[in-house]
């Protein structure tokens, strides 16, 4: 009788205190949630579900047919998601609130923007030092922030906001200075410098798909192996939990936050350099943020600041966005992934409250086992 | 000399939602919660007094306006529940279910305008708020009366004792039978009711709808206000006024033929380099309210 | 006949993993002043704590003057008369003593209006009527530590205490306060006040209270008449053996000056002075303890010393190296360790593994680490496993048990096995016994000699009078961040190292002696 219960209550405590676990949870919840409004704003929620249907698999259930170029675009879109959840996450692991993946990836779209235009036009290697330069560009960005944080104890809360507006800005000003730009976009960008793979974008029939995924694919491996194999990462990781026993030791406080921001940076920056020279044959004037930052964040909270979570949670906020103008067409307006993305980020913040809610229950139960005990 | 008095109403237009906001943001960290929510709430705000006064002016006229800032702040309030309720309740990240709220905001607004106008923006009104003498806006006396308000409440009453106590030591004030969370509750619910209110006061003068970029910032703008403010109401009045001068720029600038060829994302750009260099100058760390942003567990020593 | 104040009947209350109190009986007569003794752990706060209404009991029935009453939170304690003045003072820093006082009761106007000046007269005539002398419009952070708990006796008596619960009240006091303390009570007790005193502290128990309640291990051990027992009795009864006073240790054979610092000051975060113009000395070999007041600034000197504080002039010599400007990275490196005051904030990273805290001063270098970075975690774990069975901790899922899971004394034994194995010459000791249970403290105390005896220079701060006189070889005293006299083991007693923790110079108070 007693090893029954025992056995009962390890999977129910299992399942409710595993991460993952709880991440799976939260998403499902805030799919729920979002397909309730649907249906209080008189649509109907299947085509949602349709349209998520269609883009991971490729197949269309009313057409039964198969369109791979769906896939590829689910992982083309879900690039700049994965390396912002990483520019999150990395930041989080020591201890900093790193809301400024937009300012860090408008600067590495501006600079490899600007190097696509005035950078040697030598082919494969014009894109990838771009792509190298974005990174040293958001790593710089984010490196600020680091640096105001360790210096002067500014919050990086507001200072990432901050110069996420003045990114935004920063950039319009930049590009329209280049020659032949107008308002809105600048000559289109040589061949040697876009983002372009024939190998890929045959195998997904004509996707967008390009060679940016092995840079992603590089990211989140480079993203592990920093945090959990190395001296750096440990340090890291000791920062952010306990930054005073971290300075006991004799461990680099300052340094750490100001690597750890520009990393970060170097993420994000990294997915402004592939959407701007993947997505688009020319430079853009930003009229506004592409949003990727943002939904960076939902990402690495799902993903619990993992390497294989945030690449699993980049995935599902990918396939969520590539389903929009799937969802457009049937009548589902594209904010319901925004929703819930929002949804999702209030249920994980909740995460932490659930944690001590189980922990508070396992007391109890535990307090009424020792007593009838005696 | 004339001329700059001549920009004081469109200085103050834009000081006085900060100043509601901050005033909202200074009560919430007193009592030791951090809400960085504001920006979402006045979203929510913002949203809810267009759409009110889109549809209410057909009807009402002019004193529709009344009735949408009401909206607008009931808005604020409703959707500050869910911050309270997270991080009061459930002792859960503060920053985190405040930037999800801020997620959030942008979402479900232009859902529900994709809903009711078809577009991702509010339909516009005719009319918004009337300035009042002197071409003041009445939002900046809304402003004023909010501020004194709260600081009678603060320094004057039983309440605003309490209040910062929990802000300061709630387990001591908890020892003396304080109820922190309910205090607490109190302060988020007042500060969404205010972000709400300016959110709302916002759109209603400075446009004639409700978009994406109508609140811009200015949310954060205001919580930076409230700790270079000291978290003190004087201090946050005139903090508030740096703050709205500076987004003033952009639109004041065009009178100036000096600043004219600027292009204008420089003063786009200002308020908020101001406000990064103000945090940096003026780190004042040492003033925050001892317990803000820790969540209350009841029995820790 | 004396009239029973407070029966509590049969009290049980359990947290995960711990009886905090089981089965526990308490009687206090009106009017009496009433120990509650037991070491670290025993259950004495838990017991006053559901008196005072912060928690409730899973068994047992309160009764006050013979009347049962649930008390479900500190309001009702307080309806019912009963009063704490907690360990760590609940008071806010940046309001005055009356607001202080007067938080949650504050007297109103008619219009309801905050009314301070009624307040501030009720707080004068009170704090006349008892001998506790205050001002009303200080503010907290400004005055001292007895001065703040007679604070904290004020606001019980304002609300009209008939029960007051002293929980640990002399920790923070130097030992004249400490007299001024006993003083208070017996007055109180004079006004017609019960007292309940909870303290580990024989000797405050001989001096003021009649009768005494100890607890072990959550268990009600028994109740003495004060006057009937020796304080070797009470403490078996606390303990449950006969104890040690002393420890056992030779002589010290002190060689070179390993710990030299000259002239040393060092601004408080605040930026007043903790410590000025301090000079001191420490050889191997030879155990030199820091006797003072929490607040004198003993934090300051070890922060100074260790590298987490600037100082402002001075110098600090480590084996001959001048030390002064290092970072806390060189300072290890030059052979300093450090066992901190707070060990959950500067000591562990309670997330982290035990093997990860074991490294946590030497991941970056061989073993632990590659030339390139790479870290070794084979080599971090067999380390850990080693340093577990050397130092006999309990860590149930050996190095890969989370820190926070384990005991206080086990934590702390991770700390200095940590230090001691990084063979510093200069070990910094911080309050290296506070929380402790009896066996972790005889263990830590016999560890700390034994590093002296293979020739290590220590330096002790120490709170605990008792812990100095004990262990050290040498005491220097500091008072307001000065070092007021240094003696040699013998040549002084607790009464003159008392006046100097106040202030005394040494000087004067050997004169008096004579």
């Amino acid at each position: 009788m007693m090893a029954e219960t025992s056995k009962k209550r390890t999977l129910r405590e299992l399942l409710l205190t595993s991460d993952a676990a709880i991440s799976v949870m939260v998403v499902l919840l805030g799919f729920i949630c979002g397909t309730v409004l649907i249906v209080c704003v008189g649509r109907n929620p299947v085509g949602m579900y349709k349209a998520i249907l269609q883009v991971l698999t490729g197949f269309n259930i009313d057409r039964h047919r198969f369109y791979i170029r769906y896939v590829g675009e689910w992982l083309a879109t879900s690039m700049p998601f994965i390396l912002c959840g990483l520019s999150m996450a990395f930041a989080a692991r020591s201890g900093l609130f790193n809301i400024g993946g937009e300012g860090q990836y408008v600067v590495g779209m501006t600079v490899a923007q600007i190097f696509a235009l005035l950078g040697p036009q030598v082919s494969v290697l014009h894109w990838i030092l771009a792509l190298v330069l974005a990174m040293v560009g958001g790593a710089c960005w984010g490196g600020i922030v680091g640096w105001l944080k360790a210096r002067f104890e500014v919050s990086e809360v507001v200072a990432t906001i901050m110069l996420n507006y003045i990114a935004l800005y920063g950039s319009r000003i930049l590009i329209m200075g280049l020659p032949g730009t107008n308002t809105y976009k600048t000559p289109d960008f040589p061949e040697t410098a876009i983002l372009k793979s024939q190998f890929l974008a045959k195998l997904t029939q004509g996707s967008m798909l390009n060679y940016g995924i092995i840079f992603v694919i590089l990211s989140v491996i480079a993203y592990w192996f920093i945090m959990e194999k190395t001296r750096l990462g440990f340090g890291l990781r000791a920062t952010g939990f306990n930054k005073d026993a971290a300075r006991a030791s004799g461990i680099p406080v300052v340094r750490s936050i100001v690597l750890s921001m520009a990393i970060a940076g170097a993420f994000a920056g990294l997915g402004g350099g592939i959407v701007a020279l993947g997505s688009f044959r020319y430079g853009r004037v930003l009229a506004g943020n592409d949003g990727y930052g943002f939904a960076g964040i939902a990402v690495a909270l799902v993903g619990n600041n993992t390497a294989v979570g945030t690449l699993l949670a980049g995935l599902l906020f990918g396939m969520l966005s590539s389903a929009q103008p799937l969802m457009e067409s049937n009548r589902i307006p594209k904010e319901i992934t925004f929703i819930i993305q929002g949804l999702v980020v209030v249920f994980i913040a909740i995460r932490v409250g659930f944690r001590i809610f189980i922990r508070y229950s396992m007391k109890k139960k535990a307090q009424r086992e020792a007593v009838s005990n005696g | 000399m004339d001329s700059i008095f001549g920009k004081i109403p469109t200085i103050l237009m834009l000081v006085s939602p900060i100043l509601i906001t901050a005033t909202g943001g200074m009560i919430c960290e007193r009592s030791g919660v951090v809400n960085i929510a504001l920006e979402g709430l006045m979203v929510f705000g913002a949203f809810a007094a267009a759409t009110a006064h889109f549809f209410l002016e057909p009807t009402l006229g002019p004193s529709s306006v009344w009735v949408a800032l009401c909206i607008g702040s009931l808005f604020g309030l409703m959707f500050s529940y869910i911050h309270a309720f997270a991080s009061i309740s459930l002792n859960a990240d503060q920053t985190v279910s405040g930037t999800g709220i801020n997620l959030l905001a942008n979402g479900v607004t232009i859902f529900l305008a994709q809903i009711f106008f078809k577009q991702d923006r509010t339909k516009q009104f005719m009319l918004g708020m009337m300035p009042g003498p002197g071409g003041i806006y009445p939002t900046a006396w809304i402003a004023l009366g909010v501020l004194t308000v709260v600081w009678f409440a603060l320094y004057k009453r039983p309440f605003g004792l309490r209040l910062r106590a929990c802000g300061e030591n709630p387990q001591a004030a908890a020892s003396v039978g304080i109820n922190v969370r309910g205090i607490r509750y109190v302060a988020v619910l007042a500060s969404g009711f205010l972000a709400g209110l300016a959110g709302s006061c916002l759109v209603l003068t400075t446009n004639t709808q409700f978009n994406s970029t109508t609140v811009n910032g200015h949310g954060f703008i205001a919580l930076a206000v409230v700790s270079f403010g000291r978290w003190k109401p004087l201090g946050i009045g005139g903090a508030s006024l740096l703050f709205g001068t500076a987004l003033a720029f952009s639109i004041i600038a065009s009178d100036y033929s000096a600043l004219r060829s600027l292009p204008t994302e420089v003063f786009n750009i200002m308020p908020y380099a101001i406000t990064l260099l103000t945090l940096v100058i003026f780190s004042g760390k040492n003033y925050a309210p001892l317990a803000a942003g820790k969540p209350y567990e009841k029995g820790a020593s | 006949m004396d009239s029973i104040a407070i029966e509590m009947l049969g009290i049980t209350k359990t947290f995960p993993g711990v009886v905090a109190n089981d089965h526990v009986d308490l009687s206090v007569r009106e009017n009496e002043v009433h120990a509650l003794l037991g070491e670290n752990g025993a259950g004495k706060s838990t017991l006053m704590s559901i008196l005072f209404g912060s928690y409730d009991p899973d068994e047992g029935t309160i009764k006050i003057r013979g009347k049962e009453v649930k008390i479900k939170d500190p309001n009702a304690a307080t309806a019912l008369g009963i009063g704490m003045v907690h360990q760590h003072f609940k008071l806010v820093n940046n309001y005055t003593v009356t607001e202080n006082i007067v938080l949650g009761i504050e007297s109103r106007d008619r219009f309801g209006m905050l009314d301070l000046k009624t307040a501030e007269k009720r707080v004068a005539e009170i704090s006349e009527r008892y001998g506790l002398s205050v001002n009303p419009r200080d503010k907290i952070e400004d005055i001292s530590v007895g001065m703040q708990q007679r604070v904290e006796i004020l606001k019980t008596l304002y609300r009209n205490a008939d029960i007051l619960i002293l929980d640990e009240p002399s920790a923070v006091l130097t030992p004249q306060e400490i007299d001024e303390l006993m003083d208070i009570i017996r007055r109180l007790k004079q006004e017609g006040k019960t007292i309940i005193l909870i303290t580990h502290k024989l000797k405050e128990i001989k001096a003021v209270a009649e009768r005494c309640t100890v607890l072990r291990r959550g268990k009600y051990i028994g109740t003495v008449n004060v006057s009937d027992v020796s304080e070797e009795e009470m403490a078996e009864m606390m303990v449950g053996r006969s104890i040690k006073f002393e420890i056992d240790k030779e002589p010290a054979k002190p060689g070179d000056v390993i710990l030299k610092i000259e002239n040393l000051n060092v601004r408080t975060a605040r930026g007043v002075h903790g410590v000025r113009n301090l000079s001191i000395d420490v050889r191997s070999g030879e155990i030199v303890g820091i006797a003072g007041v929490d607040g004198n600034g003993q934090t300051e000197l070890i922060y100074a010393i260790t590298g987490l504080a600037r100082a402002e002039s001075g110098t600090i010599t480590v084996n001959g190296k001048d030390v002064t400007r290092m970072n806390v990275k060189e300072r290890i490196v030059a052979g300093i360790g450090h066992v901190p005051e707070d060990r959950h904030r500067h000591g562990l990273v309670l997330d982290f593994t035990v093997g990860e805290n074991f490294a946590l001063k030497s991941y970056d270098r061989a073993p632990f680490s590659s030339s390139f970075g790479v870290l070794d975690s084979g080599a971090i774990a067999s380390h850990a496993t080693d340093l577990i069975s050397e130092y006999d901790i309990r860590a149930g899922e050996g190095a890969s048990m989370k820190a926070r899971n384990m005991s206080g004394g086990n934590q702390q034994k991770v700390i200095i096995a940590r230090e001691i194995d990084l063979s510093p010459d200069l070990l910094v000791v911080a309050q290296p016994t506070r929380g402790l249970d009896v066996g972790a403290i005889e263990y830590i105390r016999k560890r700390i000699v034994a590093e002296r005896d293979k020739g290590r220079a220590v330096l002790l701060v120490s709170f605990e009078l008792d812990e100095i006189m004990n262990l050290c070889d040498r005491i220097a005293i500091i008072s307001k961040g000065e070092i007021v006299g240094t003696f040699n083991e013998g040549e002084v007693d607790e009464q003159q190292i008392g006046f100097m923790m106040a202030g005394s110079k040494k000087e004067t108070v050997l004169k008096e002696r004579s």
